[in-house]
């Protein structure tokens, strides 16, 4: 079973256009990378000019890999799981293939795990193409840190986009019409990149005001507030996640004060102590998708399958 | 026959589904012996494809159960997906692949070793008529040969019990032939339990054992077809359609007079006699030592579309009184209620 999906999925055309669409931005990224490494590995920290190349973005194309992967991410777990389950309803395959003898979870997860085997192949060969790439030219080699970090980016990549896979299938199975799951989660998406920043920020300023003369409890309430919210998101997840892991010189994600940064030493931290700090991140991620997909697996096991 | 142990394969008790306020099966009482091609009639929204589902586990009971040859689709999805081919009105192929390609994966669905799938399919194909066909992809095939592919799908799965719903649906005539021989072929030649819903009833009649008739939920009737009709017309007055050469006034009278004759119709070539009893035989031989040749003696309202109507419009009518009977009250203010 899913052999065959995975099957389906790099035969089609859709993934080809999706292919083509995600190599096409990784090629822009790194000639953007290229432009621009001199100045940013000639900055501040010049250390880890390996991971720059995933990170580095241009003056006038405010586009680095990470980001691209950030906001087309989404879009290919939305395009690979929406008609799932709706599609195979729409041409009669669903009663036929349940009417064989297998257990109807052997389809969803086959599905799923088709999906997620794809995902991973693609982003992967993404990740090491531009790596290579890179590697041609500019002829610095990566530490081993810099790999484990990369690595550790990629499979997050591959969670994250998991979770939009999971979610797609979801609405796959809940809606009867193709156009209004990928809908659905097209509206979700958006909503998550762009409207929701607005919405928490409307919302923080809402319940706790904060003036130039508040008090700063009162600010760092604010703040706080607003990053709990903000990390309702998956989007917000992911890229602190990504942050952290891509920037070794992040050294918290929260609040910093003044007095505690007073004597630290300025130094990056280890990839185990950057893969602590993003741990909840990463659990939040694997568990969103988790529930996204036992929600669609129990609706579709109590589900009607009509011809 | 009659020696051989009448095996149940598929027994219902009480089965019925409800949507929300609409029942749309209601306390079905259903037994199929092994080896017969059993029909399910009935109008659309009759509950048959609901009650197809509930045979396959592909919706749940809401009370009742269905059982497949002692299992319970619902606890042993397996085993009774594992022994039940079922051919839907509109079979669903991944139209992106060729018709060999769905009926290998039909094959591995089913855990068939490769040996055995592969001369499986071969055969299948070559049963239905679509060896040219196989390595051609399904989105360019017809409806007929979309629903051949089905029948082969199901040989190759081989299953004891076949379930078809509407398999004749969209299909021309000469088709509609075509695969109610093959449907046929699989009850006769290899002892396969059939179940076909339909609303078409020529079709039915000319391959199905026995029939139940579906009207709102609910079967009214069920058995051979003769039973049937027997039933119905039990105490009733039988129809004789006749035609005999020549026809002339002598005949007429001769068939007056006849014993059990109760009235005779003159309809262009065709005379019909109410009689009150079966008098065929009696009657063919008289005319014909009378020195008429018999062109053709029919007995009226053993074809299922008889059957089937009379069965409706009394459902039909017990339906109309009951809702007048329902009605009454609200009525029984106006004017007219007196008269």
């Amino acid at each position: 079973m899913v052999k065959k999906e995975v099957a389906d999925h790099l035969s089609g055309k859709r993934f080809l256009i999706l292919t083509f669409l995600v190599v096409a931005a990784c090629l822009a990224s790194l000639y953007i990378a290229a432009t621009n490494i001199r100045a940013a590995a000639t900055g501040e920290d010049s250390g880890f000019v390996f991971l720059k190349l995933f990170t580095t973005a241009g003056s006038n194309l405010p586009f680095s890999f990470t980001s691209f992967i950030s906001f087309l991410g989404p879009l290919i777990g939305l395009i690979m799981g929406f008609d799932a389950i709706s599609g195979e309803r729409d041409r009669g395959t669903l009663s036929h293939v349940l009417s064989q003898p297998i257990y109807r979870d052997a389809l969803i997860n086959g599905k799923f795990i088709a999906g997620v085997v794809v995902l991973a192949m693609v982003i992967f060969g993404l990740g090491f193409l531009t790596g290579g790439l890179g590697l041609i030219v500019f002829g610095v080699p990566p530490t081993l840190g810099e790999l484990l970090r990369i690595l550790a980016y990629l499979a997050l990549s591959v969670i994250y986009i998991s979770f939009w896979l999971a979610l797609s299938l979801l609405f796959s199975v809940l809606f009867r019409q193709t156009t209004t799951s990928a809908l659905a989660g097209v509206a979700l998406w958006l909503f998550f990149s762009l409207f929701a920043v607005f919405l928490v920020g409307a919302i923080t300023d809402a319940l706790i005001p904060v003036t130039d003369s508040s008090n700063i409890n009162q600010i760092m309430a604010n703040a706080r507030l607003y990053q709990g919210l903000s990390r309702l998101s998956p989007i917000a997840l992911y890229d602190e996640a990504t942050i952290t892991l891509l920037n070794p010189s992040v050294r918290s994600l929260g609040l910093v004060m003044l007095d505690q940064l007073y004597g630290a030493i300025r130094a990056p931290l280890s990839f185990g102590q950057s893969l602590l700090l993003i741990w909840p991140h990463l659990a939040g991620l694997i568990a969103a998708t988790l529930i996204c997909f036992a929600a669609a697996y129990i609706i579709f096991m109590r589900q009607e399958i009509r011809a | 026959m009659a020696a051989a142990p009448r095996r149940i394969v598929v027994e219902t008790e009480n089965l019925t589904k409800c949507y929300g306020e609409l029942i749309a099966v209601d306390s079905l009482n259903l037994q199929v012996e092994k080896g017969i091609i059993f029909g399910l009639l009935g109008p659309n929204g009759a509950g048959k494809t609901t009650t197809i589902l509930m045979l396959l586990g592909l919706t749940e009971p809401t009370a009742g159960k269905a059982l497949i040859n002692g299992y319970d689709p619902t606890r042993h999805p397996l085993k009774v997906k594992a022994m039940v081919g079922y051919l839907p009105d509109n079979v669903g192929f991944y139209q992106d692949m060729t018709g060999l390609a769905n009926l290998q994966y039909t094959a591995a669905l089913n855990g068939l070793p490769p040996k055995v799938a592969e001369t499986r399919i071969v055969n299948a194909l070559e049963k239905v008529g679509l060896k040219e066909a196989a390595t051609r992809k399904v989105s360019e095939y017809s409806r007929g040969m979309r629903q051949r592919l089905g029948i082969a799908d199901l040989l190759v799965k081989d299953p004891p019990l076949i379930i078809m719903d509407e398999p004749t649906l969209g299909i021309d005539p000469e088709g509609v032939r075509e695969l109610l021989d093959l449907i046929k072929s699989l009850a006769r030649d290899d002892k396969r339990t059939i179940i076909i819903s339909s609303h078409l009833l020529p079709q039915v009649q000319a391959i199905c054992d026995q029939v139940g008739i579906f009207v709102k939920g609910r079967m009214i009737a069920s058995g051979t077809i003769d039973q049937l009709g027997q039933q119905l017309l039990a105490g009733k007055q039988l129809k004789l359609e006749l035609i005999a050469e020549p026809q002339d006034e002598a005949l007429y009278h001769l068939c007056r007079e006849f014993d059990g004759v109760i009235e005779l119709k003159k309809d262009s070539q065709i005379i019909t006699l109410t009689c009150a009893k079966d008098i065929r035989p009696l009657l063919a031989q008289k005319i014909v030592e009378a020195g008429y040749s018999l062109l053709h003696l029919h007995l009226r309202g053993f074809s299922l579309d008889d059957i089937y109507q009379q069965y409706f419009q009394q459902e039909e009518g017990a339906y109309v009184q009951n809702s007048a009977a329902q009605a009454k009250p609200s009525r029984a203010g106006t004017p007219l209620s007196g008269q």
